[in-house]
């Protein structure tokens, strides 16, 4: 039905997790005054998808066949204990990182983006391939938004903003600039 | 003394303390379902269910669950609410469940709801902790209200589908659109902060006056 | 439960926790069960009802309806659908005659993946009605492709054979060719398409014309037979 690239492009570009969706605004709003650590927090979100992807397609095709209902807390353990496993391994291959990500690591857990993105595949019935290239479209689209986010406000930082307009509303007005561009991706796979 | 206590947690979710507008919380599913008013309602709703229900539960078992799983069984108890909610909406009213669709599920990953949850009811009797709850669903509603009216009337010209403008509008589009949802929000936050301005510049000449008589 | 102590309060054991964790997911697991089953009735009878209605929009005439479910090479009646498998709807007016197949498509649109519905009457090998079942084209523009009851409309009677062709309006000129939609060309194009594919799919798994499978009328129990 849908083929490789399109998936791949349309959760990159075209239907951009974060400014077509609307999923993962709290590391996106809270985040992204630091493009390091942005960058940073959109690789381990890449990560996570990952994994929850190849779990979900196993616990769909294996299990849940037989149980529908318990999806949802099929996939909320599964993100959770991922999350805290790459905790572990982070802490433990490089504590340096660990403690520059700090508090953002947990807090993957509670990012809309990564249940959605199991809801989402479920939903659509993608196999394991398809769910791999859909996290992967999914999680560098979301690193994306981040980065360009955390850019322009650092930019921003060395202007005169007035007083009214600075923190959440700006960076609202902002994505919303942001995602009216990515408007423009649509039609991009168009035959016609 | 006990009824203006539980009144106040009542209303603080309401203005002071919007979880919205306020305490920014709660935003995915926010933007993602405000584009029509009904569909935002619905999704009020949805999310006042889990909220009052989860904080009913975590307060009256608050001194059975310990320390270290706490979180995991404040999640259990949330998805329980939640997958409810889903299906009962699926079953009354498949239409705006369509809409809805994977945003339902997702009332789980609503900061809010756990941030409630670790921040009140875990610690404080069930009266309290209900109020509260009401009071912060209520805000969330009512904000989730605005913005979906907002954008309705402004991207369709109507009004729970109801059509307030005649022919000749030419419905602003963009505002049904995400970066619509975007914009609306900033643009009410901005409405906050310059009534905060405002407030603590009142607030700072009533000050100075009583200084300086 | 209260922070303690500077005396070394022992925090619960293991098994608490473990047993705590245990009882909520047990009372969970019977909440989650005990709604589902309670809301399964009426979710199946809406699911059902919603296709009803699309099918019967898209082969006009029809007032009885079987699933047909692609099966070891041929086209079986069956209610049960296999992960794997792929089914169209057989439609049949009140007498039991066959009327068309009903034929779920789906594929990229502008914005998202569009979902339909179309009706295809294989002796006439026309398209009867076109359903769009879901989409995410744009509001205002994209959006005609189901809001625009006269292009909906212009998908009745139109030729198959060879593939449907999309041409600017006002340029109609063939049975197989129909006007796109000014402003949404790519929704109205990616329409046409995925009809096309769709039906390059079915064309080899439908029964030859005047061999559909006929109208089981009493209770199907899971396959039904061919004459």
């Amino acid at each position: 039905m849908d083929n490789l690239p399109w998936i791949f492009i349309s959760a990159l570009l075209v239907n951009n997790f974060v400014l077509t969706y609307f999923l993962g605004l709290c590391p996106f709003l809270g985040v992204s005054n630091s493009l390091e650590t942005s960058a940073r927090l959109g690789l381990a979100t890449t990560f996570v998808m990952l994994v929850t992807a190849l779990c979900a397609w196993v616990l769909n095709t294996y299990v849940l066949v037989h149980a529908p209902y318990l999806r949802l807390i099929c996939f909320i353990v599964v993100i959770a204990s991922t999350v805290q496993f790459i905790e572990m391994l982070i802490k433990k291959l490089s504590p340096a990182l660990f403690r520059a990500m700090g508090i953002f690591l947990p807090l993957i857990t509670t990012n809309c983006a990564i249940l959605g993105l199991a809801i989402f595949a479920t939903n659509r019935g993608y196999g394991f391939v398809e769910g791999i290239v859909y996290a992967l479209g999914a999680g560098i689209g979301f690193t994306l938004a981040l980065v360009l986010l955390a850019g322009l406000r650092e930019e921003s930082e060395l202007s005169n903003i007035p007083q009214l307009i600075k923190g959440t509303a700006m960076n609202l007005i902002i994505a919303g600039i942001l995602s009216m561009a990515f408007m423009g991706f649509a039609g991009l796979f168009s035959s016609a | 003394m006990k009824k203006s206590e539980s009144y106040d947690e009542l209303i603080k979710g309401i203005w002071r303390d919007n979880p919205v507008f306020v305490q920014v919380l709660g935003m995915c599913p926010m933007l993602a379902v405000t584009n029509s008013a009904i569909n935002a309602v619905a999704m009020g709703m949805a999310t006042f269910f889990v909220l009052v229900g989860s904080s009913f539960l975590v307060s009256s078992f608050r001194d059975w669950i310990p320390k270290q799983v706490r979180i995991s069984c404040f999640i259990i108890i949330i998805a329980t609410f939640v997958t409810v909610a889903d299906y009962t909406l699926l079953a009354i009213v498949p239409k705006v469940h369509k809409e809805l669709g994977a945003f339902i599920p997702l009332i789980v990953a609503n900061c809010m709801i756990l941030g409630r949850q670790e921040a009140f009811s875990s610690r404080y009797p069930v009266r309290l902790a209900v109020m509260d709850a009401i009071g912060m669903a209520g805000g969330f509603l009512l904000a989730l209200f605005s913005l979906g009216a907002i954008r309705e009337i402004l991207g369709d010209g109507a009004l729970f589908g109801v059509s307030l403008f005649g022919e000749n509008f030419e419905p602003w589009v963009i505002m049904i659109l995400p970066p619509g949802g975007f914009l609306t929000l900033g643009v009410i936050l901005l409405f906050f902060n310059w009534f905060k301005l405002k407030k603590d510049e009142f607030l700072a000449d009533v000050a100075e006056a009583e200084r300086g008589g | 439960m209260t922070a303690g102590a500077h005396t070394a309060t022992p925090g619960p054991s293991s098994l608490r926790l473990v047993l705590t964790l245990a009882i909520a997911g047990l009372i969970s697991g019977i909440a989650i069960i005990g709604i589902y089953e309670s809301t399964l009735p009426t979710i199946t009878a809406n699911k059902a009802r919603e296709l009803r209605e699309a099918v019967f929009k898209v082969l006009p005439g029809v007032s009885q309806m079987q699933q047909l479910v692609y099966r070891d090479g041929e086209l079986v009646v069956s209610e049960e659908l296999g992960k794997d498998e792929q089914a169209v709807y057989g439609g049949y007016d009140g007498e039991g005659t066959f009327v068309g197949y009903a034929i779920p498509g789906a594929g990229p649109g502008f914005q998202d993946t569009i979902g339909l519905l179309y009706g295809y009457a294989p002796e006439r090998r026309l398209v009867l009605g076109m359903e769009v079942l879901e989409s995410r084209e744009t509001p205002g523009l994209g959006d005609k492709i189901y809001k625009d009851a006269e292009w909906v409309g212009s998908f009745s009677a139109l030729s198959i054979e060879p593939a449907i062709v999309a041409v600017k309006k006002g340029s109609k000129a063939s049975p197989n060719e129909i006007d796109a939609i000014t402003g949404a060309t790519i929704s109205s194009k990616a329409v046409v398409r995925i009809i096309n594919e769709t039906h390059s799919d079915w064309s080899e798994r439908l029964p030859r014309a005047g061999s559909e499978p006929p109208l089981t009328t009493s209770e199907p129990a899971g396959n039904g037979e061919r004459p």
